[in-house]
């Protein structure tokens, strides 16, 4: 950037940093420059690099070109722990916490101010007072493996502030958070940097880049293409310089009649087994053509229903019916068989084979002819890469290399290329960037329209609301709350969600 | 002193658990920081011959057993190296040293095979306490070395729950990108604890040909009590006291065929007394094998996997 040099030097700043991994160029010359005390968001879709710079910045990654420099001079981090030692730290998008250990044993580990014998007294305390002065509260002494996603969040960021961090680097921190959640952590952003704290905050969410920064660095592709003052621009421009492309998101609705009902489940009740959630009595039918929206706070059923109706786990009465077809408990291969897709949400557990490559992956269910033939299983891939806008290196390439939304595109691409006429999707476009939840959402739309019954069970109520032609609500296992996708306001149903009585 | 036949097969119990308490010891260090060292038998084997061919050469049984610690921890660098710098599959490693530390020290020890060893470790009284009848023969009419490895317990088990760097230890076997993240070396962290626990595998190992055996018998010498070192860890849950525990009850298995055949017991065929330690061994190392199953068993979460900071 050829402007004058700044009276203050930025709190921390990135030049011309490149980084590859084998076969993608993750950051290429990529600039960024934080002020002290400001909010700066860098926005990107999936596989932007986003992840990568930020990792660079906080002494995780090494860059192949280019320097760091902290309050104008130049960082040269080896690892975390220099990072740490100038101030900077991060909140990674998957959590790096100690499961077995207490959240104060989380906090001090690593200190180098903690004396050799172990005493978290004093960071209970401080964990305490951080946890009131940002409004982050969080119990020191209980056990990391029994706090939900929201809490370890906020065990994340009082780690970092308790090492004293001046610069904090949050990795699509709302992408595991409930609206309220997210509102919450919008508040402390603000505190820190009331408090003079820089706060790099990643996302591919529009709104939130809007409502919380000041400036925003927009990245595609590993290059920044467009940087601006938050106050100045617009959703659409931004939409436009992240995609490269305009983005419609739009509600889209089915607009004939739905036809015969594909999906039944008929009084359905399921045990709950470890930490899955009973279903209670619940009924519910798909039609041809139509969408039948499943919304609820995550915990309440979601996933019991997804895998009844997928034929994965037995209920203990009721009947699931496919087409005609009673699949109640006979196993996923039979679901499928009667037409029915799964796209499960937890996509490198149950869906994709991590080590696999693409090509392979999109094979799996398909268990004939015996023999693979390498050429067309590459043509196909090469088509979905293509169609899905798949961000890889290419059709060989490992699934477990792929950023989370090519890999739930990968995904979707495998469970939807053979024309399933019943598919039960569970948050298909979570932490997905706009062009492809725009993409998925009109994949998921081209489906309806050719008749296609679909079951989308999602926590976005944006999501369920954007497509669905019916929408239920699922609490603790039943369904509390029905109304048309037109008809449908974010009040009642977020009362239904809550359990609210009147429902 | 004309004790009964039980008592003096407990405290015999003792002096055979005691190389298991190093060894076991050793290794849960080494696991706690997410290396499984499966070369603890090559170790402790080293560590006999060596501890025999230093105590025979300077005539000092304390020589010996230094000399047999740091050939235990010598073959251990090389396990921290495969596993942690060159982020080698650790069962791979940990196999392949065995073989190593085995087939040199049958080499090593070729000329003084069955050589007796003259000064071995002498027996430390404790007045008073050896006193106490029973108890006091049992434990307290013991080498002073049976006292140190009490010392060794309770050292390590002070360290990985009191002190900053158990702590750092503990999370970098349970999730060592945390560690990372927080700072800390995972690298370093892994070498030293390898390194320590191969230590103590020597130290296991000197003491078993110092104290144990009455001279070098190659592979014999050790007789696979580096395995039952490895079982009794899981046994112990990775607690430095419970492996104390345990190693009393493995080394009660392995004197106890002994003490039947002393007493004209013969209902139970003795070959099958002495394959009972590892037939549990074997059934443990099974068991630990799936991961699943190492989960419950409270196993360090991140055991067994390299760490590369820029890898998925
Ligand atoms: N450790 C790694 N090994 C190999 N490839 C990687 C690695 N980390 C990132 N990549 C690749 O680099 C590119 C950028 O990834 P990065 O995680 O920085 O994206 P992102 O913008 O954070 O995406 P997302 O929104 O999905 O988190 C992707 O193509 C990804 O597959
Ligand atoms: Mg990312």
């Amino acid at each position: 950037m050829p402007d004058s040099p700044p009276a203050v030097a930025p709190a921390i700043e990135a030049r011309g940093v490149s980084k590859a991994f084998p076969g993608v160029v993750a950051n290429a010359g990529v600039d960024l420059r934080v002020k002290k005390g400001e909010v700066h968001a860098i926005l990107g879709e999936n596989g932007a690099g986003k992840s990568t710079l930020a990792s660079i910045l906080a002494g995780l990654y090494r860059p192949d070109e280019g320097e760091v420099r902290v309050n104008g001079e130049p960082a040269h981090f080896g690892s975390p722990r220099d990072a740490l030692a100038r101030g900077v730290g991060m909140v990674y998008q998957h959590f790096r916490l100690v499961e077995r250990f207490t959240v104060a044993e989380n906090v001090v580990l690593g200190d180098p101010h903690q004396p050799l014998l172990l005493s978290t007294r004093r960071a209970e305390k401080t964990v305490a007072e951080l946890g009131e002065k940002y409004g982050l509260p969080v119990n020191p002494r209980a056990r990391v493996e029994d706090l939900s996603v929201g809490e370890e969040q906020r065990v994340e960021i009082v780690k970092m502030l308790y090492r004293g961090a001046d610069v904090l680097i949050l990795d699509e921190p709302t992408a595991v958070l409930t609206p309220q959640e997210a509102e919450n952590l919008f508040e402390t952003v603000n505190a820190m940097a009331a408090e003079g704290k820089s706060v790099i905050f990643i996302s591919h969410k529009l709104s939130e880049v809007l409502a919380v920064s000041q400036h925003v660095t927009v990245m595609r592709d590993g290059h920044v293409v467009a940087r601006a003052e938050t106050a100045s621009s617009d959703r659409r421009s931004l939409a436009r310089a992240m995609v490269g492309r305009d983005v419609d998101l739009s509600v889209q609705r089915a607009e004939e009649a739905p036809g015969e009902p594909l999906l039944v489940l008929e009084g359905l009740n399921v045990a709950g087994e470890g930490d899955t959630v009973p279903l209670r009595d619940v009924s519910l039918e798909v039609r041809a053509g139509e969408v039948v929206g499943v919304a609820g706070v995550s915990g309440n059923g979601q996933r019991s229903l997804a895998e009844v109706a997928a034929g994965m786990r037995t209920p203990t009465s009721g009947r699931v019916v496919v087409r005609g077809v009673d699949t109640t408990g006979k196993g996923p291969t039979a679901a499928r068989r009667a037409g029915l897709a799964y796209v499960p949400e937890d996509r490198l557990g149950t869906g994709l084979a991590p080590s696999l490559s693409i090509s392979e992956n999109l094979l799996l269910t398909h268990p004939r002819p015996f023999f693979l033939k390498r050429k067309q299983m590459e043509a196909t891939a090469r088509e979905a890469i293509k169609q899905f806008e798949i961000r890889a290196p290419g059709p060989d390439a490992a699934t477990r290399g792929l950023s989370g939304g090519n890999a739930q595109k990968a995904l979707l691409a495998r469970e939807l290329s053979d024309g399933p006429e019943v598919i039960v999707v569970a948050s298909p476009t979570r932490g997905l960037d706009v062009g492809a939840t725009q993409a998925v959402r009109e994949i998921l739309d081209r489906r309806r329209r050719a008749g296609c019954a679909i079951l989308l069970i999602s926590e976005d109520l944006d999501e369920v609301r954007s497509l669905s032609d019916r929408i239920l609500v699922l609490y603790e296992g039943r369904i509390v709350h029905e109304t048309s996708g037109e008809e449908a306001n974010v009040e009642d149903l977020g009362l239904a969600m809550a359990g609210s009585s009147e429902h | 002193m004309n004790d009964a036949v039980w008592v003096l097969t407990l405290a015999a119990a003792v002096s055979a658990g005691t190389p298991l308490v190093f060894a076991a010891v050793g290794e849960i260090l080494a696991e706690k920081s997410g290396v499984l060292n499966l070369g603890v038998e090559g170790m402790m084997l080293l560590g006999a011959v060596t501890a025999f061919l230093a105590a025979a050469a300077s005539g000092s049984p304390l020589v010996g057993l230094l000399a047999g610690t740091l050939a235990g921890g010598g073959l251990a660098v090389v396990h921290a190296f495969l596993s942690v710098t060159m982020r080698a599959n650790q069962i791979v490693s940990g196999l392949a040293l065995v073989i190593f530390g085995t087939g040199l020290a049958t080499f090593l020890g070729n000329p003084i095979e069955g050589d007796p060893l003259k000064p071995g470790i002498v027996d430390l009284r404790i007045p008073i306490l050896a006193d106490i009848p029973v108890v006091g023969r049992i434990l307290f009419d013991q080498d002073p070395l049976v006292y140190a490895s009490w010392l060794v317990v309770a050292l390590a088990a002070f360290y990985m729950t009191r002190t900053r760097t158990g702590l750092a230890l503990r999370a970098c076997g349970e999730s060592p990108e945390t560690a990372d993240a927080m700072g800390l070396s995972v690298a370093r962290l892994r070498y030293v604890h390898v390194i320590v626990g191969g230590l103590l595998a020597g130290a296991g190992g000197a003491y078993q040909i110092l104290a144990r055996v009455p001279s070098w018998s190659g592979a014999g010498t050790t007789a696979g009590i580096g395995w039952i070192a490895l079982a009794l860890v899981v046994f112990a849950a990775w607690r430095p006291w419970r492996a104390l525990l345990g190693a009393y009850l493995f080394g009660a298995a392995l004197a106890a065929n002994f003490a039947l055949q002393a007493a004209g017991v013969d209902a139970i065929p003795a070959e099958f007394l002495s394959m009972l330690p590892y037939l549990l061994t074997i059934l443990v190392l099974v068991i630990l094998s799936a991961s699943s199953a190492r989960k419950r068993l409270g196993a360090p979460a991140a055991l067994g996997v390299p760490y590369a900071r820029e890898e998925r």
